[in-house]
């Protein structure tokens, strides 16, 4: 038994390496690409809603406003402006977090519940204002004609219509992020940030400023959400206008809290678990949404660490 | 178009009319986080699932009124069941629970009306002895609209009636102030969260049934209903019902105006005014400046 705790504790050490690793086979274990490139980006978009949720406590329902900016400043960067695909990439970031801050700065001084709905109604601004504003974003019918085009990196050739390519490609983003967020989770201002979640005016009694910490996790939040979003347009060459909509903003609350709150990998693991639900639900009944709402309730209800939270529980009891 | 005098009161009235539906869902809403600081994700979901059942029942029987009395109990039951044995288990483990609980549940109620009903949604219509319209004097309103604000008024005077006036509404008032005293007093406090629970639920499913002629009725019409009706009970206060009530029309008359001024910015508008309440008054223009803190 010894050298299997030695095993866990060798992979915990190293966290970032060993999801890295198990993303990197990921596309071996998917009946195809498509999935686990889904999984790949909609894991990242858990982690970045994880961060603000699992590990400050926060519930917001407005992340999908930082997957659609993302998306949709990425594509407008590369259709509109003619950008080069890794700066409209940048451009989608930098503008979800900008929409962070706004966002941020209004809901923080609502506490508890409220915080959900303000979010909510908040992120519809944004789901409004991008509707409307047609000659951009085309409205309805979304943005189209996002095209990445084939690159010579290092001697090799980088075509983003092989689906291989393309999810290796989006995985290097996704290992970047990983990365940060664990540095960010092992620093002390990731401390201060569960600390918050823990006991609000404790934190603050300790001289903390909570309002501060709540901000700046919010606005690193939304640029990993919209890393996603900016990864999401690469992938489907369009931007849906779906992508702001609250329910996708629900998905990444039902996906972090399936696989795990305020753990690791559990977002990845709920988005798998999620996406793959739903694939396989689709080929038995177009009523998908009611097994996966079936499901999210039996978890909130019997399983609220989720799959990843429950098993990491498990194993700190029998080691 | 000229904007004329009478074009504008016209445009108020309707505003009204469109904030009579609002007020009605955030008298549920706010009634029941009130009571027991639960939000209701599946609000909108129940709202929807009114609109439905109340269809069905008029094409069953052929009578609105009928259906109006109907729907509000068959909705208020469900939401006795999911009270009863999903939100319960709840209380006691964090606030975020119970809504997430219930997001969850509207996926299922949005997917059951579409095994119900279809995905289409339904066809609905106004009943026969609302139909045409009125002269106000400051030009012809549709007789329907004019009673939708009637019921609302029916509907919000009941309401505080019955917790003002009867011995129940007392019981409902002091376990939302202190339900711990309440126990202590020997008041079964949880029977009294399942009612309330259910009247809100109930309140939801009227506005379902009486918003149906005025809008489409599919099965996604609660998603974008619930949106709203946060708007509402954030712009008025959260727990508050006269804030519901006021904040409720208010929205209704600034999502009218703003379609008459510049169409476009319409869906905007009841987000911004929400963007500017919070800015100055975080709590609400109704709300307490403890409740949320």
């Amino acid at each position: 038994m010894s050298g299997m705790n030695e095993f866990i504790a060798f992979v915990r050490r190293h966290r970032v390496a060993a999801s890295i690793a198990f993303l990197l086979v990921m596309p071996l274990l998917m009946p195809y690409q498509a999935l686990a490139v889904n999984i790949l980006i909609f894991g990242l978009f858990a982690v970045g809603f994880n961060l603000l949720f699992g590990y400050t406590g926060l519930l917001s329902f407005g992340h999908a406003a930082f997957l659609g900016v993302g998306s949709y400043l990425t594509g407008i960067g590369m259709v509109h402006m003619g950008l080069p695909w890794g700066v409209a990439v940048l451009l989608g970031v930098a503008s979800a977090a900008l929409v962070g801050v706004v966002m941020g700065y209004l809901a923080i001084r609502t506490r508890g519940i409220y915080f959900s709905m303000v979010t909510l109604a908040l992120a519809q601004i944004v789901y409004y204002a991008f509707y409307k504003a047609e000659r951009w974003t085309g409205g309805e019918n979304g943005l189209r004609g996002i095209q990445v085009p084939k690159m010579e990196v290092f001697g090799f050739t980088l075509d983003f219509l092989n689906p291989n390519t393309k999810y290796y490609v989006i995985l290097a983003f996704v290992a970047v992020a990983l990365w940060f967020v664990s540095r960010l989770l092992a620093s002390p201002f990731g401390a201060v940030m569960e600390a918050v979640r823990e006991n609000e005016k404790r934190a603050a009694a300790c001289g903390y400023d909570v309002d501060r910490t709540k901000l700046l996790v919010f606005v690193i939040s939304a640029a990993i959400c919209g890393l996603a979003g900016a990864l999401r347009a690469l992938h489907l060459s369009v931007v849906p206008i779906e992508s702001l909509h609250y329910l996708l903003s629900g998905q990444a609350v039902m996906m972090c809290l399936l696989g795990g709150m305020g753990t690791f990998f559990g977002p990845f693991i709920g988005a798998g678990v999620f996406l793959t639900l739903e694939d396989v639900v689709t080929t038995m009944t177009r009523h998908w949404m009611a097994v996966v709402g079936a499901v999210f309730m039996f978890f909130v209800l019997f399983f609220p660490a989720g799959i990843w939270g429950s098993f990491m529980k498990r194993l700190d009891k029998s080691s | 178009m000229e904007i004329t005098l009478s074009l504008l009161a016209l445009q108020l009235v309707t505003g009204i009319a469109l904030g009579a539906i609002y007020a009605l869902l955030a008298i549920g809403l706010s009634l029941i986080f009130g009571m027991l600081t639960v939000v209701n994700f599946a609000h909108g979901a129940f709202f929807m699932v009114g609109a439905f059942i109340g269809l069905y029942f008029m094409g069953l029987t052929g009578n609105f009124w009928f259906s109006l009395v109907l729907t509000p109990l068959v909705v208020g039951c469900i939401g006795l069941v999911t009270e009863r044995f999903l939100v319960r288990p709840l209380y006691g483990r964090g606030i975020d629970y119970p809504l997430l609980l219930t997001f969850g549940l509207s996926w299922v109620l949005i997917e059951a009306m579409r095994l119900a009903f279809g995905v289409e949604g339904l066809p609905s219509s106004t009943p026969p002895e609302l139909r045409g319209a009125v002269d106000l004097g400051i030009g012809y309103f549709p007789k329907y609209r004019l009673f939708l604000i009637f019921a609302t008024a029916v509907v919000v005077i009941a309401l505080w009636l019955f917790l003002e006036k009867t011995r129940y509404g007392l019981i409902v008032r002091a376990g939302s102030r202190d339900g711990e005293i309440c126990r202590v007093l020997g008041i079964d406090v949880s029977r009294v969260w399942l009612v309330v629970f259910g009247i809100g639920c109930a309140i939801a499913g009227l506005s379902g049934v009486l918003a149906a002629p005025t809008r489409a009725v599919n099965p996604e019409m609660g998603i974008h209903v619930l949106a709203e009706s946060f708007v509402v009970t954030v712009v008025g206060g959260m727990g508050s019902l006269v804030g519901a009530v006021v904040a409720g029309l208010l929205v209704g008359v600034v999502f009218a105006l703003t379609s008459l001024f510049a169409p476009e910015l319409a869906e905007l508008s009841i987000f911004v005014l929400m963007a500017v309440v919070l800015l100055v008054r975080p709590q609400g223009l109704f709300g307490k400046a403890g409740l949320m803190g």
